[in-house]
């Protein structure tokens, strides 16, 4: 691998594992407010993408607006799904991972069927061009990615560490019941959790969505990728879900560049299992899986 | 006078034995009618019907595992190794059926028992998601490894059934070894669930710490739960590779996944019955809503939620709320009926 091809595939890493922690961190959220596990969640990647591809290609918006209205639209999705799916399946933390599976089913074909199934939808890539970096050039809509994904991960953390609401879904996260003892709502938190969750996936699929083809099934491989993320980072924990993603975000693409896709999903879920044997609670978690 | 006692007695004495032997009369009648609807049915109901057969075959393995409590994402892809196996060994050792079949068990038993490792250091909802990991790198496998798994098209020419010599591929020969297939395995795997192996998986289920106490190898069941399990699913897998002469990795995508998952759900896991219930009901469910098949997906999803939120026992779990409302007189009927309905408001 020549010094260009190795510029290029850092850069390709840096920005696979920025949308692997966008993705990551909302399924280690959700999962760690109340042990919501959203099978849904390549979906609301889905269905950020298609926010773009509806108010950028076809309404005509500029992209930046598209990308920022498609945060909000998201998020209100997870919240749809925490109060018609987890809040009656609470007890159970299966039965709501299975009716998320269902509600999978249940996007592709709404997607499907009002925008087509066939071929991918074509986006107008709206930065042309590419930068120079070395002897290697990266287009301007994948380097992007990064700081939007950096600005989004930043907040969140302030969100959490820094103000008063933040805390309540981290004290949620800890001790539901502690945390209800201090008058912290349960009920608001889960639905924070999950919007936060539908926001960070939504703003994914909207960044991914010029790069990546639309099709209604898109949301099924990123699901496997986060899956494998969030158990190698350790269930719950948000900071294990980041770790994670850059690790697995770098194994991915230098894999990719080498043999091809495939192959390194194949890696990843290996690693996965690898993970299991040798620390089951994953890099920074503290329960087992 | 003992006249008037005895017809009392003896009516007492046929309600017990109603009782008892009404469930082997059903099954005894179920079968029978099984046995003249192969000669009988027409082709396209009977090539349901097959399939029916092995997908029994996979919802009473599939509950066989979760006994224990762990439930898998990977089971398709465990009947995908069943088909696998049989159609390479069927077509390159050239074997007959009878021994194609327990060998297709045998190595979906082994790549199950290569996935249990890991996954046994996962609970609950861990283990759903790491077998979903596990089971699409070995489908990924198939999809890239051309020889000998034939990557993305699979593998085509399997060789059609025989035993000593009798063709099994005709569509009526081919129902009724499926049918019996399927009675073995179901008897098999009917009194596993209630042998002393059954109890303590059960046990490892309603509480686990609890049965290692007791002195249960819980690491081992867990193991041996999934690995029997895989066992019938690969027996499936074998039984539906001969049926399509061809297979792909398509066949044991995620979609045919969640389809089991419905028709467990569907049925309820508490009773052994319970899966084929399921599966007898959404079949039927499935084959009226043929000319509104692209929305499938999406009536099946609405299916799953719909079961898991207001019905989560499945319905099995209405048998026994049927029997009682039919046992209690019609005024306690209505008593019940009005306080379930004025908890149900507060609730909501």
């Amino acid at each position: 691998m020549d010094a260009a091809t190795l510029i290029q595939t850092l850069l390709n890493s840096v920005v696979a594992s920025s949308i692997y922690a966008l993705v990551a961190v909302g399924l280690a959220l959700a999962f760690g407010v109340m042990k919501m596990a959203n099978f849904a969640h390549g979906e609301f990647f889905m269905v950020g993408a298609y926010c773009v591809y509806v108010l950028y290609a076809l309404v005509g918006l500029p992209f930046p607006l598209a990308v920022v209205l498609a945060i909000p639209i998201v998020a209100l999705f997870g919240v749809v799904v925490e109060r018609l799916i987890f809040r009656p399946t609470r007890k159970n933390i299966l039965a709501g991972f299975m009716a998320t599976a269902g509600l999978a089913f249940v996007l592709q074909v709404l997607a499907g069927q009002i925008w087509g199934v066939g071929i991918a939808k074509s986006i107008p890539t709206p930065y042309m061009g590419a930068a120079n970096v070395g002897d290697a050039t990266i287009g301007w809509q994948r380097l992007i990615v990064i700081p939007c994904a950096f600005a989004m991960l930043l907040a969140l953390r302030y969100f959490l560490y820094r103000v008063k609401l933040g805390k309540a879904l981290r004290a949620c996260a800890q001790d539901p019941e502690i945390a209800a003892l201090q008058g912290i709502r349960t009920n608001r938190m889960t639905m924070l959790a999950m919007a936060l969750a539908g926001a960070s996936a939504g703003l994914a699929g909207a960044l991914m969505a010029p790069i990546h083809a639309v099709t209604p099934y898109m949301g099924h491989g990123v699901i496997l990728i986060a899956f494998v993320v969030v158990i190698v980072g350790g269930m719950a924990s948000i900071e294990g879900a980041i770790l994670a993603a850059v690790i697995l975000g770098f194994i991915h693409t230098f894999v990719t560049t080498v043999t091809d896709n495939l192959i390194a999903t194949m890696v990843g879920v290996g690693f996965m299992a690898l993970t299991l044997i040798v620390r089951p609670q994953g890099l920074l978690g503290r329960e087992r899986a | 006078m003992s006249v008037p006692s005895e017809p009392a007695s003896a009516g007492l004495d046929v309600g017990i034995a109603m009782r008892r032997f009404a469930p082997l009369l059903v099954l005894a009648a179920v079968l029978a009618a099984l046995c003249v609807l192969g000669f009988e049915l027409k082709p396209y109901h009977r090539e349901i019907a097959i399939v029916f057969f092995i997908n029994v075959i996979m919802v009473t393995s599939y509950r066989l595992i979760t006994t224990t409590g762990d439930w898998s994402f990977a089971h398709v892809v465990l009947m995908g190794a069943g088909s696998y196996g049989a159609a390479l060994i069927a077509k390159h050792a050239g074997l007959p059926f009878g021994v194609v079949v327990p060998m297709a068990g045998i190595t979906a038993a082994i790549v199950g028992a290569a996935f249990i490792v890991p996954l046994l250091r996962t609970a609950g909802f861990g283990f759903f998601i790491a077998s979903f990991a596990m089971g699409e790198l070995v489908r990924l496998i198939w999809v890239k490894v051309q020889f000998p798994f034939g990557g993305t098209r699979g593998i085509i020419n399997i060789p059609s059934p025989e035993i000593v010599g009798l063709r099994l591929s005709p569509p009526v020969p081919y129902y009724f070894t499926c049918f019996i297939v399927m009675l073995a395995a179901v008897f098999i795997m009917w009194r596993l669930d209630r042998s002393r192996i059954g109890n303590a998986w059960k046990s490892i289920h309603s509480d686990d710490l609890l049965a290692e106490c007791v002195g249960i190898d819980v690491a081992r069941y867990r193991s041996l739960a999934f690995i029997t399990g895989s066992f019938f699913a690969g027996i499936a897998g074998a039984l539906l590779a001969y049926r399509m002469g061809a297979i792909d990795p398509r066949n044991f995508d995620l979609t045919t996944m969640i389809y089991l998952i419905i028709w467990v759900v569907v049925g309820g896991t508490a009773t052994f019955w319970g899966p084929i219930i399921g599966l007898v009901v959404v079949t039927i469910a499935f084959e009226w809503s043929r000319p509104l098949l692209e929305w499938r997906p999406l009536m099946f999803g609405g299916v799953l939620i719909f079961f898991l939120i207001f019905l989560p026992g499945g319905l099995e779990s209405l048998v026994p709320k049927v029997s009682n409302a039919l046992r209690t007189p019609p005024g306690q009927q209505f008593e019940r009926l009005r306080t379930w309905l004025t908890t149900f408001a507060s609730r909501t």
